[in-house]
């Protein structure tokens, strides 16, 4: 099956549309997430968990009743995937030894209806969740310097920054997708940001590999004719590696439980958007900041050398 | 010649491959539903007449079991179900009574032959086999000011005893501060503490018309302070937690940063029994030995007023173990633990034998130097007292309430003598016990004296208890979706790239073989974002192989022969493979090097991902096509 080979589409003429494009999601990630914040998860906030099941379906009206009139006001009562589980959160509290939180809220619960099943209880002191707080924003500044460090050192400094122009246009569309609508922000979403930037980068060094490759083997035309060819060379495999990688985030958002749903919502959407921004953030950095085969020349690097021994076989 | 690899790449090739799939075996074995049995009280033991008693209850209440075994930790039942499991429970628990222990648990069914060869199935995190995980802190500020009010009731001792005359001496936040009448006395006072106390380091300030001395830890004291704290913790922890399972839990008790403790109760549930083993308090008790009476006398129901007789702590040391005897003690306490400053276990340079070197603060010191000046020559033993809360339950296993809501807690104290010997001597603040069996004897003594001054209190920052039902659906919906992704992912290779799409089907398949080997091997933990790493490694890993074969596929359409597509296809890709799974491997790292618990569990299972997708996606799709088309006449390929 071949499809898509063999294209000339002028990506880099649609480059100011894109650009647009970008700048107007990226301004409305922003100011959501400036305005409406991130709904952060407990991993994050601190506070106390406790995830139960039923035999059968429950109605949640009496339990919320029985644990707001026991001194857990603020108790937030859900269903959490079926309709026999429930899903309680409390805030952390000052004062009352935190630990013991989960045990009382357990046993509320086994009074009304001795039928409950335990399933999961967390509960985060709220210095824990800070740190975290911290430490994550830490981890996403650390990988972005590595990776910008590494591309520096292998290519060139402008490519560099455009792979880490189109890192931060990922990694903020995905936080404003989570954002704007709301879906909690716990730390698998966290670990699945960090996997978008190890994949979308993935996809722009494939690229500029081709860029780098053909700036030193195609003698005449500009930067976006060598881009574009290049572009055009990786289309179909940018377009299978997405889909395969699509493929199986879509079973694992629909066959792997709600404990993954955050996670699995995360790559969808970074995977997307990273293909994207493969294509047209990072090569449009490289446009906008004028590179040229003066840049990249005087390297000789290995792939030319063995290309002349193919064309003599 | 194009397209061909030297025999050893093959042979190499073969030896992965073979040891792979070694490794990954343990795991289609799957898990047998056991119950085990330990004895609980002392002087119970497990041998085979237990192991046909409880044979015996099962089979009189028609309760299937697989098999039974007896081992060092007890006995361990086999069963088909968990229905089974469950009864056989109930019923253990009913007719073994309280000098037994029972816990359910599940063993894996992997035969031995394979066990003993260290081939051992993947390690399931607690989000996949369920169990209880609490963070702790080690109130460090505790710890230290702890540590400065002895430093004060050392400083008085030594002024004392130099009979240097002070106004008073206390500590103010983490300073010993000493008050002089005049500048003399201050420096007679300087050169006795600054020789005496070297951990401190002094500065001299006036206040009026009063001198003072203001005595500062080092940094490096201040610094083997909180770790000893810390570790006296840990060490204090495990003791507890494998007293209060019997030893039926593997618990994995580890130190986090410079004031945490991570704590793994796999299988557990029971909370608020875990949270009992922080309630806990221990202490010692330096007592003389009665020796005007006789512990037989005693033990024949005449104890002598003002004595009283205990037991020795029972010693394992290998498969050794060292009983439990009487003896008579005086019931006059000469120190208590929390004199203890210190005790570390080392070597008598002289017999070459184990001891113990124990240090006293300073009014511990002048007790013990009062009692030996006239007790030369006799005997003198430590006891360990250990004071256990144990939540009280009703009936129906719901924990009782106060009035006030606090659950109600029971405390019994255990006491046991750790230590029986001859003093030999006049001492005070500083002495050893020496003529110890072993090392270990003087590690476990050393650590029990300590176990009195346990420098710091804990609490628990987080927990998280997932429960057996839920463990099982994580593993079940996380094995499904990787199944699913894999098979999509195949059929959709197969139908892009053909024949060559077989060949990455095949690559990819050995590469989740490979991956779960190494799991196993390493004994990583495998947790639900870890298979949520191993789903998306699938997703990437044929990545690899797309490259390749579009760059053959170009060079097809560029004219060139099959041969030469093929062979500078994978050259071509190889450059530009590396440098991108490089780059995800950064970002691996550094989540492996910040995240915790389950989120080190995906950087673990994407890193090993990526580089075992290099190994099956370029070399062992090369070897396999190298196979099919090396040194052939081809005129067309399927790809």
């Amino acid at each position: 099956m071949q499809i898509l080979t063999d294209t000339h589409i002028k990506f880099m003429a649609h480059r100011k549309i894109a650009m647009i494009l970008s700048l107007i999601l990226i301004i409305i990630s922003l100011a959501s997430l400036a305005f409406r914040g991130l709904q952060l998860g407990l991993d994050f906030t601190g506070g106390t968990l406790v995830e139960v099941a039923y035999p059968v379906e429950i109605e949640l009206a009496p339990i919320r009743d029985k644990l707001h009139s026991n001194g857990f006001d603020d108790a937030i009562v859900q269903h959490f995937g079926s309709p026999n589980e429930v899903l309680i959160r409390v805030a952390p509290r000052e004062g009352i030894s935190n630990a013991d939180i989960s045990t009382s809220l357990f046993e509320l619960l086994r009074a009304q209806n001795s039928a409950v099943e335990n399933r999961r209880v967390e509960f985060v002191g709220p210095q824990v969740g800070e740190e975290l707080t911290e430490t994550g924003g830490i981890a996403m500044l650390a990988a972005l310097i590595c990776i910008l460090i590494y591309v520096a050192l292998r290519f060139e400094y402008r490519f560099a920054l455009g792979s880490v122009a189109a890192l931060a246009h990922d990694v903020i569309l995905v936080l404003g997708l989570f954002s704007v609508f709301g879906i909690e922000f716990d730390l698998t979403v966290l670990a699945a940001i960090l996997a978008v930037i190890g994949y979308s980068l993935n996809d722009t060094i494939v690229v500029f590999d081709r860029i780098r490759e053909n700036f030193r083997k195609i003698r005449k035309g500009d930067a976006i004719t060598v881009i574009d060819a290049s572009l055009n060379q990786t289309l179909s495999r940018t377009l299978i590696t997405s889909l395969t990688t699509l493929l199986v985030l879509v079973a694992l958002f629909v066959f792997g439980g709600e404990l993954i749903h955050g996670f699995a919502t995360a790559l969808l959407a970074g995977v997307l958007v990273g293909t994207y921004s493969s294509v047209y953030v990072a090569s449009t950095v490289l446009v906008a900041m004028g590179i040229s085969k003066e840049d990249l020349a005087p390297v000789k690097k290995e792939g030319e050398q063995e290309e002349e021994v193919y064309e003599e076989v | 010649m194009l397209n061909h690899y030297p025999l050893w790449k093959y042979i190499l090739i073969a030896m992965v491959i073979a040891a792979g799939a070694f490794y990954a075996l343990p795991n289609i074995y799957g898990e047998d539903p056991a119950l085990q049995v330990a004895a609980s009280a002392r002087g119970i033991e497990i041998d085979d007449k237990t192991l046909s008693r409880v044979a015996k209850i099962f089979e009189g209440e028609g309760i299937q079991y697989r098999n039974a075994k007896l081992s060092s930790t007890g006995l361990l039942f086999r069963f088909n179900n968990k229905d089974d499991q469950e009864k056989a429970k109930k019923i253990a628990e009913k007719e073994l009574g309280d000098d037994y222990a029972v816990a359910l648990n599940l063993a894996t069914a992997t035969p031995q032959w394979l066990l003993d060869m260290n081939a051992e199935p993947m390690y399931l995190g607690l989000d996949l086999r369920g169990g209880v995980y609490f963070l702790m802190q080690v109130d460090m500020e505790a710890a230290v000011i702890k540590s400065v009010n002895t430093y004060v009731s050392d400083s008085r001792t030594i002024l004392r005893k130099a009979k240097v005359r002070y106004l008073g001496s206390k500590r103010v936040s983490n300073d010993v501060v000493i008050r002089f009448k005049s500048e003399e006395l201050r420096e007679k006072g300087f050169e006795i503490l600054s020789r005496d106390m070297r951990d401190l380091s002094f500065n001299e300030k006036e206040e009026g018309k009063t001198f003072i001395l203001q005595g500062r830890l080092s940094e490096a004291k201040l610094k083997e302070l909180k770790l000893f704290a810390l570790k006296q913790n840990i060490t204090t922890l495990r003791k507890r937690i494998d007293e209060k399972f019997h030893g039926l839990v593997e618990p994995i008790i580890q130190q986090q940063g410079d004031d945490r403790i991570v704590i793994q109760l796999p299988g557990i549930q029971d909370t608020a029994g875990a949270k009992d083993i922080l309630g806990a308090t221990a202490t010692l008790e330096y007592r003389a030995v009665d020796e005007e009476h006789t512990v037989e006398q005693a033990l024949s129901g005449r104890v002598p007023a003002g004595s009283k007789i205990y037991y020795t702590r029972e010693r394992h040391e290998g498969s050794r173990v060292i009983p439990s005897v009487p003896v008579l003690l005086k019931k006059r306490v000469i120190v208590t633990g929390e004199h203890v400053t210190n005790a570390q276990a080392g070597i008598d340079p002289d017999t070459g034998g184990a001891k113990v070197n124990v240090s006293l603060d300073g009014y511990g010191g002048k007790r013990m130097g009062a009692f030996t000046k006239e007790s030369v020559g006799k005997r003198m033993a430590v006891v360990y007292l250990e004071t256990k809360q144990e939540t009280v339950r009703d009936e129906q296993g719901n924990v009782l309430r106060d009035e006030n809501g606090k659950a109600v807690v029971r405390r019994h104290t255990t006491e046991e003598v750790i230590s029986n010997a001859v003093i030999r001597g006049h001492f005070s603040n500083r002495f050893e016990t020496t003529g110890l069996d072993s090392v270990q004897e003087a590690n476990d003594l050393s650590l029990l004296l300590r176990a009195g001054a346990l420098a710091a209190p804990v609490y628990i920052i987080e927990e998280r208890t997932i429960g057996p039902s839920l463990g099982q659906d994580n593993i079940d919906k996380g094995f499904k979706s990787v199944i699913i992704g894999f098979i999509t992912v195949l059929f959709f290779m197969a139908f892009w790239y053909r024949k060559f799409g077989m060949i990455a089907n095949f690559a990819l398949a050995l590469n989740l073989v490979i991956i779960v080997a190494v799991l196993s091997l390493l004994q990583a933990t495998l947790t639900l974002p870890g298979i949520a790493g191993i789903v998306l490694t699938v997703g990437m890993a044929v990545d690899a192989n797309v490259l390749i074969f579009e760059r053959i596929r170009e060079e097809l359409r560029n004219g060139n022969s099959p041969q030469n597509s093929i062979h500078s296809g994978y050259e071509k890709a190889l450059m530009t493979i590396a440098d991108a799974n490089i780059t995800t491997l950064i970002a691996a790292f550094v989540l492996f090097v910040v995240g915790t618990g389950p989120i080190k569990g995906f950087a673990i299972t994407l890193s090993i991902g990526i580089v075992t997708s290099m190994f099956t996606a370029i070399m062992v799709s090369r070897a396999i096509v190298n196979l099919l088309y090396g040194g052939k006449r081809i005129k067309d390929v399927s790809i």
